[in-house]
């Protein structure tokens, strides 16, 4: 059970269906079959103990991906767009490693000792010329396959572990081998070192379908690159989406996509405003709702297209909620929501999510396993299920708000104040509080031209939600910082109420 | 007879069929197809033919194959004549409901 499967069977089966679009370039299945092997002739010559990939999307990354796993070694993408010393720090760790990157990346940093850097037109260069050759992945299902640095907003960065048979039994329970029609086509506008990028790489390469790439995402160019590629199928993060909707709103013109049949989103909280309008700009494409992580090699549950249409067009709000929801557990997944002393909850309760399945890693270098000894796996997720099995994520048990010893999830009080007419945007964070150690803090963006008083917004919380949920302290911003992946910084907004001494 | 592993692959000695195993038993068990037992995927091909070449309709690449437990499941990995088998036992395809994509 290795990566490399997954190609071999793509290439065996339609070897001249093309595997990577990307500009000018297109690799077939057999092309990249070939470059996948050639690279890892040079990657197993350089004695090396990981690949590094540091860089944009472009063909050097389902190459490098492939051809790690054949010569034996781990793949590891990073973040391009850390800081300096971030980098620098990550290269340390993974010494000795092949490092394919990038200007403008390279020109600030120091490469650390035993990191041997190839150029990115360099690396597909000796892939490409490499003449082609039969050669079997080494090594067991159980050898790691792919290290992911967390994003780290909580602190340093922790290497996630994905194995082999981890990858391939998210594939093989996902994914139908060779399902895509000839002329599907995939836009992937995530980047490499993000779980998603690494899914749609191999999930794409399983099923046949085409992948087209887009390095650096703006709206207007997702836009006209889905018309020029005849894209079928996209993939993006909810600001992604955001801002797609912001541009055909800008523009007032249809989508105009003929060719876009399904859309998936994931990788963050979606607000329900923003697929709302998505589904009314694309109203013949499918919506998927994907809820992942990391350490489950990427989906664990899917909310489909039947719930987002039912759910848009129902009457019934049990139903209508649905699109605020994560859908339900893949069929390879088991899933449990469970209160602090690990006991299994019932529907409407909110605890913390446990998963269990053979795609569930679980597992970083420095802490090894967090399974337990049957296999579950705390995902740090809060939420809860409904009485009809769906799954409802509230925030991170980290970002949980303890309030006089009660347990009060941001998200619940955050979409009760989106829905105010004055809030474009909110999150809600823990302050200090005299009384009850902690309370609740909200930083609003107000709506262009809106007002709203702390006191009106607390009033509006109070007739929603029981009283400990209501915000003591208002900070009124611009915009929220979000990560490149549009996860919210809570650590920057806590600093907004550090005058706040307890 | 052989202990079966999660991930290990095996070919056919006759014909092109390449399968991996997906999930098994913890008894020993034969696999063959078309009547003779798979080979490592470095093994020698025999030149002799199918025992039972007529019986089933061949191993497709990507379809996942079951016994009628559904203990022991076989990934075609690569397509050919022979009709895949557990202790003598046909196997079928896995019927599965296909997801939408999500990645």
């Amino acid at each position: 059970m290795n990566l490399v499967m997954t190609l071999e069977m793509a290439a065996e089966c339609h070897p001249q269906r093309i595997a990577v679009s990307s500009g000018n370039l297109q690799l077939s299945y057999a092309d990249l079959l070939n470059a996948a092997r050639s690279a890892a002739k040079f990657i197993r010559a350089a004695g090396v103990r990981y690949v590094g990939m540091l860089d944009i999307n472009s063909p050097a990354v389902p190459i490098a991906l492939f051809a790690s796993a054949y010569a034996g070694v781990p793949y590891v993408p990073m973040n391009y767009r850390l800081t300096k010393p971030e980098i620098e720090a990550l290269l340390g760790r993974i010494a000795p490693a092949l490092l394919v990157s990038d200007d403008p990346t390279l020109a600030p940093l120091a490469i650390p000792p035993g990191i041997e850097v190839m150029r990115r037109a360099q690396f597909q260069r000796a892939a490409l010329g490499g003449a082609p050759e039969a050669l079997s992945a080494p090594g067991e299902p159980h050898d790691t396959a792919i290290q992911l640095f967390t994003s780290g907003t909580t602190g340093k960065p922790k290497a996630a572990v994905l194995r082999h048979q981890n990858l391939m039994s998210y594939v093989l329970g996902t994914v139908d081998f060779a399902s895509a029609a000839e002329d599907d086509a995939i836009l992937i506008s995530v980047p490499p070192y993000h779980i998603a990028g690494i899914s749609a790489v191999l999930s794409s390469t399983y099923a046949g379908r085409r992948m087209v790439q887009l390095p650096n995402f703006d709206a207007g160019t997702w836009m006209q690159l889905c018309r020029d590629e005849k894209i079928s199928n996209a993939f993006v993060v909810p600001t992604m989406l955001s801002r797609i909707v912001d541009h055909l709103q800008h523009t007032g013109k249809p989508a105009a996509v003929p060719s876009l049949r399904a859309i998936a989103y994931g990788g963050g909280k979606m607000p329900l405003a923003v697929i709302e309008q998505a589904m009314g700009l694309f109203p013949g494409v499918d919506f998927t709702n994907a809820y992942g992580l990391t350490e489950t090699s990427s989906t664990i549950c899917l909310l489909g297209p039947d719930d987002h249409r039912s759910g848009f067009e129902s009457q019934d709000p049990r139903v209508r909620k649905r699109l605020a929801s994560v859908g339900k557990p893949v069929p390879t997944i088991e899933l449990q929501v469970r209160d602090e002393d690990r006991k299994v909850l019932g529907p409407g309760e909110t605890g913390e999510i446990f998963v269990r399945g053979e795609q569930v890693a679980g597992e970083y270098l420095e802490q090894g396993s967090l399974l337990d000894a049957d296999g579950w796996f705390p995902t740090r997720d809060r939420g809860h299920l409904d009485e009809f099995g769906y799954v409802y994520l509230e925030g991170r048990a980290d970002d949980v708000i303890v309030r006089g010893g009660e347990n009060i999830s941001p998200g619940e009080i955050e979409d009760v104040l989106l829905a105010h007419p004055a809030v474009s945007d909110v999150a809600v964070v823990a302050v200090p509080d005299r009384q009850w150690g902690e309370s609740v803090g909200a930083v609003i963006v107000l709506r262009e031209n809106a007002q709203a008083t702390d006191a009106e917004l607390q009033e509006w919380v109070k007739q929603r939600l029981r009283s400990s949920r209501v915000p003591t302290a208002f900070r009124y911003v611009d915009q929220l910082p979000f990560n490149e992946m549009g996860k919210v910084l809570r650590r920057v907004l806590k600093q907004h109420f550090a005058d706040r001494a307890p | 007879m052989r202990l079966l592993k999660a991930g290990t692959r095996a070919r056919c000695a006759v014909c092109d069929t390449e399968i991996m195993v997906v999930r098994t038993v913890s008894s020993e068990v034969l696999v063959t197809c078309g009547g003779v037992e798979l080979i490592g995927m470095d093994g020698a091909k025999t030149p002799a033919p199918h025992a039972d070449v007529a019986a089933g309709q061949g191993a497709l690449v990507g379809k996942r194959y079951v016994n009628a437990a559904d203990a022991v499941e076989l990934l075609c990995t690569k397509g050919g004549k022979g009709q895949l088998a557990i202790n003598g036992e046909s196997l079928a395809v896995k019927q599965t409901k296909p997801l939408p994509s999500s990645d």
